[in-house]
């Protein structure tokens, strides 16, 4: 029998030879609770089974359709997998977030030491860097090439600077740190370069929404897909739905193949979404990590987390079965035996 | 078994199928429905089957009036009844087994008995060696009695058959009426529609005549029946 199997496959069971002349006719069938529950479960595999032998029988529509699932989810799992490396590696940039402090002219040296240690026991400061004016003019004049105009000046024009380095480098801590800072009596300014990180924090927030849209788009356009796919498969076997509403199959009955096949399309275009982040990952690692440590980091490339490799396959199987469920309510409906 | 009190079918397009039709078929005999095509012959099978529900009057299936039974009733009142077409709709993607397996698996009987099942209704059909084969390599009469086969296969108290004559020389013809004598003498109600008009004087059975929807003559009532 081999191929001839489908989802209302019937177990091989090697039967005694019945009688001959038994008569067929008589009495009612009748099951039991426990044989109906049996043949259920039985009749749920054999959809499950039937459905992979029926995606396999026609390899290229099948793989069409996997691979267009695979693409349809790999996009925004991709993006979000490059979006959270990026808020990754920026996260150790925000550690270098500080307030530069310029203190007033008139305050000396050993008094600007002695607020950069005060400042440095409180407890919105992890620690304190004092630049001396003399510091500060040596390191502008290496830096800006105007030595000679420096020299010129007959005074530092340079003020004494604290950097301070906060513990909380929150775009809002910093300000509020600030601030504080500035009301000191011997404070001239304070600035602190936090534009853009912000700016940065935003564009990460914006590219989350972006991705997230454009995953909900994507997980629809997924379903569209299964839905279309479980169309067709619903009117090439217009025929067998026919015959198996005449001889009593119920609506679930009727139904279920198709679910699994729906099931399946969007296991394996999961699975398949899956590979090809991590290829693609696996692509651009190397110029990616030539690109961090132009930026002197030892980030290293962060991948599809590993719950995802069962998470996403699922969810997309999930997202099968609901286009499944959708084309089966639309569709089968119309498959009635009146024209028979 | 069967019992019509004055059953009337128009379709959605205006059609009056069947008018005021009324009878009662007891359980275990054969009966002929015969009428010109387009008589209703069909439309009445279908009122059996609930493929088609009636615009008036009442249908009773085995004390059952199957105006109480719901869309989601209906496919267990269709596993208590056998179904035979003239184009008897047999599956090609599958065995001769697998047809007539069909009806037990959708019934939910056990793997084992499923076997036993469909091995004693190829058997009555005289196909029991053509289990393996695929329908669409045998005859049109072999076809036909796997047809019936599958209609038997889980022993329906009612059999229907349309037409289950009509594309089949005499000789095969009365091969499948010798099966369904064989079913209604082991007490199987089997109502046959046909307007082959020799098999109907071939096999004295009570006779169900339809004209334009209208039932004419019940040769029983008219005291030609056996
Ligand atoms: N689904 C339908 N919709 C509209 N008219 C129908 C439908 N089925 C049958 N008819 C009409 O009902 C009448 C009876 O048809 P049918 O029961 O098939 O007759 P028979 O089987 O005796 O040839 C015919 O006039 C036929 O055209
Ligand atoms: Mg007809």
């Amino acid at each position: 029998m081999g191929r001839n199997a489908t989802p209302l496959r019937t177990p091989k069971v090697k039967a005694p030879k019945p009688p001959k002349r038994k008569s067929v006719g008589a009495k009612s069938a009748a099951t039991s609770f426990v044989d109906r529950f049996q043949s259920w479960q039985l009749h749920h595999r054999d959809s499950a089974k039937d459905a992979l032998r029926r995606m396999r029988q026609t390899p290229a529509a099948s793989a069409m359709t996997v691979l267009v699932i695979a693409i349809a989810l790999a996009l925004p799992a991709g993006l979000s997998v490059l979006l959270e490396n990026v808020s990754a590696l920026t996260r150790g940039w925000d550690g270098n977030a500080h307030l530069s402090v310029f203190l007033k002219d008139n305050v000396n040296e050993s008094q600007q030491r002695q607020m950069a240690k005060q400042w440095g026991q409180k407890i919105a400061i992890d620690r304190t860097e004092v630049i001396t004016r003399e510091q500060a003019l040596a390191e502008y004049k290496a830096l800006s090439g105007f030595g000679d105009v420096l020299d010129a000046l007959p005074d530092n024009p340079l003020p004494p600077l604290i950097i301070v380095y906060p513990e909380d480098t929150s775009p809002k801590a910093l300000e509020d740190l600030k601030r504080e800072l500035e009301k000191e009596r011997d404070v001239d300014t304070a600035q602190l370069d936090v534009e853009w990180i912000r700016r940065l924090h935003a564009m990460i927030e914006l590219g989350t929404r972006i991705v997230s849209a454009l995953g909900i788009a994507l997980a629809l356009a997924v379903i569209l897909v299964v839905v279309n796919t479980i169309r067709l498969a619903i009117e090439s076997r217009r025929e067998e739905i026919v015959v198996v509403k005449i001889v009593g199959g119920t609506d679930g009955f009727v139904r279920r193949p198709f679910l699994y096949t729906g099931f399946w399309y969007g296991f394996f275009g999961g699975l398949a979404a899956v590979i090809l982040v991590n290829i693609s990952l696996w692509w651009i690692d190397s110029p990616m990590a030539q690109l961090i440590t132009l930026y002197n980091s030892d980030y290293a490339l962060a991948g599809l987390r590993a719950e995802a490799t069962f998470t996403l396959p699922l969810f997309s199987a999930l997202l099968g079965l609901s286009g499944a469920w959708l084309a089966v309510g639309r569709h089968l409906k119309d498959i009635e035996p009146q024209a028979f | 078994m069967i019992q019509f009190d004055r059953v009337s079918k128009r379709y959605a397009n205006g059609t009056d199928a069947l008018s005021n039709v009324s009878f009662t078929l007891p359980a275990g005999e054969l009966t002929f429905l015969t009428g010109h095509s387009g008589a209703g012959k069909s439309t009445l099978l279908k009122l059996i089957m609930m493929i088609e529900r009636p615009t008036s009057g009442a249908v009773v299936i085995d004390n059952h009036n199957l105006s109480g039974v719901s869309n989601s009733g209906i496919p267990f009142l269709r596993r208590k009844i056998g179904m035979v077409h003239q184009s008897h709709h047999l599956l090609f993607d599958r065995s001769v087994y697998d047809n007539v397996a069909l009806p037990l698996i959708i019934a939910g009987f056990k793997p084992a008995d499923i076997g036993k099942r469909v091995r004693a209704a190829l058997d009555k059909v005289g196909l029991l060696n053509k289990e393996k084969l695929n329908p669409i390599m045998l005859s049109g009469g072999e076809q036909q009695r796997i047809g019936i086969a599958r209609a038997v296969v889980n022993k329906p108290p009612l059999l229907l058959a349309d037409e289950p004559t009509g594309n089949l020389d005499p000789a095969l013809s009365a091969e499948i009426m010798d099966l369904f004598e064989d079913f209604a003498r082991v007490g199987v109600s089997v109502l046959i529609a046909t307007h082959d008009l020799t098999l109907i004087a071939k096999y004295q059975h009570r006779l169900l005549t339809l004209r334009e929807g209208t039932l004419v003559t019940d040769r029983e009532e008219d005291g030609y029946g056996s």
